[in-house]
């Protein structure tokens, strides 16, 4: 069993988002995405500024049998990016929802959440890539 | 049946327990009307003594000429143990090596060149090689696109002395993305960029060879500080023995470059009609995700001992398939290896005296040369062993008839003669070399020459 | 153990038979010096011979070991094509010779080019890729140069299967075209209904292995043929499994309009630890115009046959130049004296002994209990076992059988390659095997599963080769690419 927070949103590439109270959104993978990646051992983040469609190159996460896209799942221009994964990739392999954060963005639109999964419809999708 | 091992009763045994009744069974899911009788634009087998004639007699048909063309390609003594080792089967018929507890022996050999190549170029980190020098600018140039993002243009500016089929080549492979290939302005007295140039829109790089394919030497520090100045990185292109007399890509101007490649030949590879040869490539450290190819890195074993693995692999095509950095796999590998047993043979100090024999051996080659009647250099300046002379005759004429004194006079620029003397020529040799061409420019009619 | 060449290193050290005497006047401007002095090693020449030689010991090879491995066609290198392309008249040939000087290496490569387009079924044959991966680039631009010069400017996609290799989508997108992913049947052959549905005006082409990498034929290769013709695309051939089908079937044949070939797999050239390949690409009538150069030609002339090559400006479609002069020549040589040896009848039966090793060991594999990925197909040259049942019961995975062989003294098959079938070994056997290799290297899959229902762990395998398993995640956060020594 994979950990899930209950205040965050999820996508089918398994990534998740957390609407932040000024408005911005945070980014990350989930846990069961670090975990079928193995060790970590590098991320490529985007430069601060750029302009992202929904769906768009945000950033890769690579590890020693796999490289990874990781999409944006909004449109926005990212804010921040977690500087502290360019040295120690493995932090999201040990807390994806926390200091494992990838990418904050401003989005740029109204964020359309059906376009999103809530906990529970990730976990029923989980549950069907398990079946 | 050449390596073939089967018996009859092998081939019995086999087709029973497959429960086939023929060969011709097992190919029984293949639509027939495919299925082809014989093969008659093959000729039939040889035996190992008959080929060995065939062979040697075609060998001896392209004889043992005085050589004297370079032109990105350079005959250079090839110590005995170089090929002797290189050949082991261990190393020659070796696999990839994925499997890295099976292939130490590749692995730190690989490791070993990396370090050579990158002391030599002064950057940090290498590749396990390229193709060639030619296709390493081609690889060189999308890498500069990727790792210079800020530079959106496509643009690589082209220093006058690059190898012209360099450009081809690199326009063949890496032309289809967009990018564009443009030449600098050339000083006509020099052969070198010229005095004054403009860099345009965010070019992505520049790319200086040094020496330059018509073997002059480039004010490379000028030209790597004004490049960094408008945005571009650098690529050098160097020959790698030269770089024991010159100074390293990786101190080139204030910065120094960004990527050098070039041509691993005259690292103990024979001519061979142009290959297999090796290109390498190194980078400075920043660019390393960027590079394409394999790359060794050492590392630590369950029981803590030191040991060599492939790594960076996920930018590969094997993984990252249609998001790779390049579509390379098969690279150079044996020819990486003969290229490291060189280079620890002759050592830094051992690089240097050839290197320095071969810019004597052309010094006193074109001394003699421009004494000749209506013979002259093309490009004032210093050159590293390979120079551009004008004669007063059609140059095409004068190498045929050389050609048939079993002299290959240099490579035909079209307005001009580009010789080489390695350290492989004697005085005797350029003496030859020099009294045959007096011959030849005394007759009136070449074709009689 | 793990001694490097530098650590040997003593100052003053030198090979010094390996260096001309000459005097210290380089001609150089002093702003254009090297005043540093790199670190290479400085050693003795004997050093150097025992260092690269206990070297190779650490390595497996065909030489010296079995390598089942599939897709890369790991037969005996005879040592005849080494040591006659080494021949002084040859390995001693500038590239840029007159033809005059090159006769003898000409007609080598002319007769070789016109021995692969008897094999391939093609009109037309360049010599000039490097290596696999370079015929595919080859093969790509000049589908999209013919397009081109039709004018039919749309077309950017090509289809590639899920199976393929990871150099096919890499190389289509270095062309700049977009991949599109074509699913492949529950019988291992394309599935025609997904391929109709990928097909269309913007299609450029397909690219195809056939036998795939799931070790069968497609049967349906004349519907694929046509179906991607009608389209308006070309279709391409990855010769890495050519081994399969030599002097049987001939691409040509089957409706491919392009394709390259591995000749250090199918003829038998060296792989030298990563390489040199060679990718010689072949190609039928409507891409002649666009082969790149250069090529070999012949033609009569006084009597006797005169070899050169097609000049830039005879070919003005041509895709171009792929490498500084004519590609990995030396390696064309030995595939040359292959072939000649192979000949006109063993050419056919690469293919026949190379299949019936593969049934073989199929058969043999599947009898003591392994489960095949397509257990209702024949086998090519090479078959698929999958272990997802012992992974699941009994945790052995295809990593550590792979890793387990090693110390039965045999090469892993490849693994985890096609991505698509679960923890898969891919085998390879090559018909330069007997059959006592193949009944051992059943015995050791045997035991392994022997030992692992045992209760014996493979993780941490192998115990016997010169370092245990190492650490990749290591390697790749702790970057050490090249030996600095402190100070």
């Amino acid at each position: 069993m994979t950990e899930l927070p209950g205040d965050l949103l999820y996508t089918e590439d398994h990534e998740w988002l957390r609407r932040e109270d000024d408005g911005s959104v945070t980014i990350g993978i989930t846990d069961h995405a670090q975990a079928a990646l193995g060790d970590l051992v590098y991320v490529e983040l985007p430069e601060v500024g750029l302009e992202l469609d929904s769906g768009g190159d945000m950033a890769v996460v690579e590890s020693v049998k796999a490289a990874s896209d990781v999409f944006s799942p909004i449109a926005g221009i990212v804010e921040a990016v977690n500087e502290d994964l360019a040295d120690d990739p493995e932090i999201i392999n040990g807390d994806p929802y926390g200091n494992g954060w990838i990418v904050r963005l401003r989005p740029s639109e109204k964020i359309d959440e059906d376009a999103l999964l809530s906990p529970n419809a990730y976990q029923d999708l989980l549950d069907a890539e398990d079946a | 049946m050449p390596f073939i091992p089967h018996t009859e009763d092998d081939t019995r045994e086999m087709l029973a327990a497959i429960g086939a009744s023929s060969i011709d069974d097992l190919f029984d899911e293949i639509p027939q009307q495919l299925l082809i009788r014989s093969l008659d634009g093959v000729p039939p087998a040889l035996s190992e003594m008959e080929i060995s004639r065939l062979m040697r007699e075609r060998a001896a048909q392209d004889g043992a000429p005085l050589c004297f063309i370079g032109a990105g390609a350079y005959e250079h003594h090839i110590p005995q143990a170089v090929w002797d080792i290189a050949t082991r089967g261990e190393y020659y018929s070796a696999y990839t090596p994925y499997q890295a507890e099976a292939s130490q022996g590749t692995l730190q050999t690989i490791y070993e060149y990396q370090t050579m190549i990158t002391e030599l170029t002064g950057l940090d980190v290498s590749n396990a090689s390229l193709y060639d020098g030619a296709s390493g600018l081609a690889e060189a140039s999308l890498m500069a696109v990727r790792s210079n993002r800020k530079a959106k243009s496509g643009r690589i500016l082209l220093a006058p002395g690059v190898n012209p089929n360099y450009e081809k080549v690199a326009v063949a492979i890496a032309g289809s993305q967009n990018i564009t290939f443009e030449r600098l302005p050339m000083n006509a007295v020099t052969g070198n960029a010229a005095d004054q140039l403009d860099a345009g829109t965010s070019p992505v790089a520049l790319v200086i060879q040094q020496p330059s394919f018509p073997g002059t030497l480039e004010d490379v520090d000028r030209l790597t500080d004004w490049a960094h100045e408008n945005g571009a990185l650098v690529i050098a292109v160097v020959n790698p023995l030269s770089l024991a007399l010159l100074k390293a890509p990786g101190s080139w101007g204030t910065k120094g470059a960004d990527i050098a490649v070039g041509e691993g030949q005259p690292l103990g590879i024979p001519l061979s009609s142009g290959g297999p040869y090796f290109g390498f490539m190194t980078c400075r450290q920043e660019h390393v995700r960027q590079m394409p190819g394999r790359i060794v890195g050492r590392t630590t074993d369950l029981e803590d001992n030191p040991g060599f693995t492939l790594t960076l692999q996920a930018r590969e095509q094997h993984i990252r398939r249609s998001k790779a950095t390049s579509n390379i796999c098969t690279n150079q590998g044996l020819m990486v290896t003969a290229a490291t047993i060189y280079m620890a043979l002759l050592g830094f100090e051992g690089l240097r005296q050839v290197a320095l024999r071969a810019q004597q051996n052309t010094a006193l080659l074109i001394s003699k040369l421009t004494e000749l009647p209506g013979v002259r250099r093309l490009y004032e300046g210093p050159h590293f062993h390979e120079v551009s002379i004008r004669l007063d005759r059609p140059i095409a004429a004068v190498l045929d008839a050389l050609a048939r004194r079993d002299i290959l006079g240099g490579y035909d620029l079209g307005d001009a003669l580009l010789v080489c003397a390695t350290e492989t020529k004697t005085e005797v040799d350029i003496d030859l070399y020099v009294d045959t061409l007096r011959d030849i420019l005394a007759t009136r009619d070449l074709r009689r020459a | 153990m793990k001694t490097l060449i530098f650590e040997k290193s003593r100052n003053g050290r030198r090979a010094f038979a390996q260096a001309p005497s000459s005097v210290d006047d380089a001609a150089i401007p002093e702003a254009l010096r090297r005043k540093d002095t790199p670190r290479l090693p400085e050693v003795s020449e004997l050093q150097v011979v025992r260092h690269y030689t206990r070297l190779s010991r650490q390595n497996f090879s065909i030489d010296t070991q079995f390598y089942p491995l599939g897709s890369c066609t790991m037969k005996y290198n005879p040592r005849a094509c080494n040591s006659l392309a080494l021949l002084p008249g040859f390995a001693g040939r500038h590239p840029l010779g007159p033809v005059s000087h090159g006769q003898g290496f000409l007609a080598c490569m002319y007769e070789l080019q016109e021995m692969l387009k008897a094999v391939t079924g093609m009109q037309g044959v360049s010599l000039t890729p490097m290596a696999g991966a370079q015929g595919e680039l080859a093969g790509v631009l000049m589908i999209q140069a013919y397009h081109k010069a039709r004018g039919d400017l749309e077309r950017n996609e090509i289809i590639v299967p899920d199976a393929a290799h990871g150099t096919n989508p890499a190389t289509a997108t270095m062309c700049g075209c977009v991949v599109r992913e074509l699913p492949t049947g529950s019988d291992g052959d394309i599935d025609i209904a997904a391929l109709k549905a990928a097909v269309g005006p913007k299609t450029a082409g397909i690219m195809l292995t056939n036998p795939s990498t799931l070790g069968v034929f497609d049967r349906g290769i004349v519907e694929v043929a046509k179906i991607v013709h009608d389209a308006g695309g070309l279709l391409y051939y990855d010769g890495a499994n050519l081994n399969a089908i030599c002097g049987k079937v001939r691409p040509g044949d089957m409706g491919f309009d392009v394709i390259h070939m591995n000749l250090h797999k199918t003829f038998s050239t060296p792989h030298g630890g990563g390489g040199p390949g060679s990718g010689a690409v072949g190609v039928g009538s409507r891409l002649l115009p666009f082969m790149p150069i250069p090529i070999v030609r012949a033609t009569e002339r006084d009597g006797a046959t005169w070899y050169d090559w097609i000049a830039e400006d005879e070919l003005p479609q041509s895709i171009g130049r792929l490498s500084g002069f004519m590609g990995n020549a030396g390696v064309l040589l030995r595939a040359y004296v292959y072939m000649r040896m192979v000949g006109r009848d063993g050419m056919r039966r690469l293919a026949e002994y190379a299949t019936l090793n593969a049934n073989y060991l199929q058969a043999r594999l599947r009898d003591v209990g392994f489960q095949l990925a397509f257990p209702k197909r024949r086998a090519s040259h090479e078959f698929i076992v999958t272990l997802k049942h012992e992974a699941r019961e009994i945790n052995l995975t295809a990593m550590d059988v792979a890793k387990a062989l090693l110390d039965h003294n045999y090469h892993a098959p490849t693994t985890y390659f096609p991505l698509l079938v679960p923890e898969c070994l891919l085998i390879e056997p090559t018909e330069t095997e007997s059959k006592e290799t193949l009944d051992n290297f059943v015995a050791a899959m045997t035991a392994i599963v022997t030992e692992a229902k045992g209760g014996k762990s493979f993780k941490e395998a192998p115990y016997t080769m010169p370092v245990r398993r190492l650490d990749d995640v290591k390697a790749a956060r702790q970057l050490d690419l090249a030996f600095r020594p402190p100070g």
